[in-house]
């Protein structure tokens, strides 16, 4: 089943092309890894399928439905959290702007809304610092927190948009294990620039720039042969495969151009 | 001191000292978090138009005041939601703009001699029961969007992209905000002027950043420093004789000093 249809997509905010033609299906519980050049739009295509940005030309449906009608089956993790960390607020108050919008009893927050937004905590694994001020967590927690301000609304899919790029490499790796576990339950879409890290977990691969190629990479060994398991790939190697154009919807038998570039070398 | 208290006008000035002082700390709480200090300066400066207008119609003051200071932050809130990046031209086109209106009509008014510096710097002594209502009922009407609002409010105040995917009318909030502020702004000219409103707005403020762990309690603390600065700086002001609003503004920014480094020592 897919859960988000994306045809003939294109996209500009003034006259230069953004996006171009685009072409994605996205299907149940997969880990969409979206790599790409600064620029390159995937920023914009994330606003499009979160309804942020209308688009002009081709279709997004979410579950059958333009973005904007299924905004609760989505869960948005943004990509600065680190900004306004002076702000006087507690995890927990950021956990519950999660149903900001919902229907709210009049004053405060309902019992049941501190309880999911406890349970969001705790699923990735931050419940103990729910009273401390989100300025006095790192930035792997505070992401954490973040992800969990996305869980609280029950969403379908969880998209996040450069999730480790302010976090050291521990929790780097941390924040992608609890990705993993997540995607048991979750269709995940994540916008990253680490795309050696991001395509051990991922299954699926996407590369955008102005045009999108498609790769399915859910088996890893068979994708990259030249490498041994758990070994980082050569992102220039990736990133050369990746987004060779006019395979947007190849799959592994389509990688023939590659696997010549590859022989040569 | 305490023979002073039996003066009506000295009553008058404690009553507006504390209701402009909570409205202060949860208002400038806000404009604090939403980094619109700079833009709160702009609508206390253009409002000194609406005085200039008022005295020219012969109109109340605070209904001038009030009136153009609603404009000039509906007018700052359209154009911060369409060109963000231009906003700190336009509030100091809006801030130079307002004040120069001001000073051409009070020009313009025939046989005008009334001190306009008591809106520059205060005049908490000259505060009329009128003017207490004005200040009741704002504060009042503070309390109650903050009440009935808080969440929403915190939602914008804290991430306003992730409020809007929630559902939450940013713009709304927003401009809401703003016309608090400028509503907040007018008021306190009577006590600080229009001049000072800044410090009073952003003072106590900082020090109840410091201490709080949550927007509730930063706006709450706020008002109390508010107050306490407002009272303190009254009694220095009759005691040696000195214009009130500095006197609140001065031991605000000597007791800031103070808070920094015993908070620092920690």
């Amino acid at each position: 089943m897919s859960v988000i249809d994306i045809e003939n997509l294109s996209f500009s905010y003034d006259r230069d092309a953004i996006l171009e033609n685009i072409n994605l299906h996205v299907e149940d519980l997969d880990f969409l890894a979206i790599i790409g050049p600064n620029g390159g739009g995937k920023s914009t295509l994330l606003k499009l399928i979160l309804g942020m940005n209308k688009c002009k030309k081709g279709t997004i449906k979410v579950f059958r439905k333009a973005p904007e009608k299924n905004l609760s089956l989505i869960g948005y993790v943004p990509q600065n959290t680190n900004v306004n960390t002076d702000f006087p607020i507690k995890v927990i108050e950021v956990v519950l702007m999660g149903h900001v919008g919902a229907k709210n009893p009049l004053f405060g927050y309902g019992k049941d809304e501190i309880a999911c937004a406890m349970g969001a905590l705790a699923q990735v694994g931050m419940q103990e610092f729910a009273q401390s001020k989100i300025g006095s967590l790192s930035g792997g927690q505070r992401q954490r927190v973040m992800i969990a301000r996305a869980l609280c609304a029950h969403p379908k899919i969880l998209i996040l948009d450069e999730p480790t790029s302010s976090i050291d490499i521990k929790g780097q790796k941390e924040i992608y294990e609890l990705l993993k576990l997540l995607n048991q339950s979750i269709t995940i879409i994540v916008v990253s620039h680490d795309i050696s890290v991001i395509l051990e977990y991922a299954n699926k691969a996407a590369h955008i720039n102005k045009r999108l190629s498609y790769h399915d990479i859910s088996d890893k060994k068979k994708t990259f042969h030249t490498h041994n398991e758990g070994e980082h790939f050569c992102e220039v190697e990736l990133l050369q495969m990746l987004g060779s154009e006019g395979c947007n919807t190849c799959d592994h038998e389509g990688h023939k151009e590659d696997t010549k570039w590859r022989e040569a070398k | 001191m305490i023979e002073a208290l039996q003066f009506e006008f000295i009553q008058h000035a404690l009553i507006a000292g504390i209701l402009v002082s909570f409205a202060a700390g949860i208002i400038g709480s806000l404009i604090v978090v939403n980094r619109m200090v700079f833009l709160a300066g702009g609508i206390a400066h253009a409002s000194y138009g609406g005085i200039g207008l008022a005295v020219f119609f012969g109109l109340p003051i605070f209904l001038g005041a009030s009136l153009f200071a609603v404009g000039a932050a509906l007018l700052i809130a359209s154009l911060t939601l369409r060109k963000r990046h231009r906003i700190d031209t336009f509030i100091g086109l809006i801030w130079a703009v307002g004040m120069a209106i001001g000073v051409i009509f009070i020009d313009l008014t025939p046989g005008y001699n009334v001190d306009m510096m008591s809106y520059l710097f205060g005049s908490i002594l000259a505060v009329s029961t009128e003017d207490l209502y004005f200040m009741g009922v704002l504060l009042a009407v503070i309390l109650f969007v903050m009440t009935f609002w808080y969440r929403d409010i915190l939602a914008v105040s804290y991430d306003s992209e992730y409020a809007a995917l929630r559902g939450v009318h940013v713009r709304f909030f927003y401009t809401l905000i703003l016309i608090l502020a400028a509503l907040t702004v007018v008021v306190s000219i009577k006590v600080v002027g229009l001049i000072l409103v800044i410090a009073m707005l952003t003072i106590p403020v900082y020090i109840a950043e410091k201490l709080s762990h949550s927007l509730f309690s930063m706006m709450f603390l706020s008002g109390l420093i508010a107050t306490l600065f407002t009272l303190v700086g009254l009694w220095f002001s009759y005691t040696y004789n000195l214009t009130s609003g500095a006197s609140i503004i001065l031991i605000s920014a000597a007791s800031l000093g103070l808070f920094l480094l015993l908070y620092k020592g920690k």
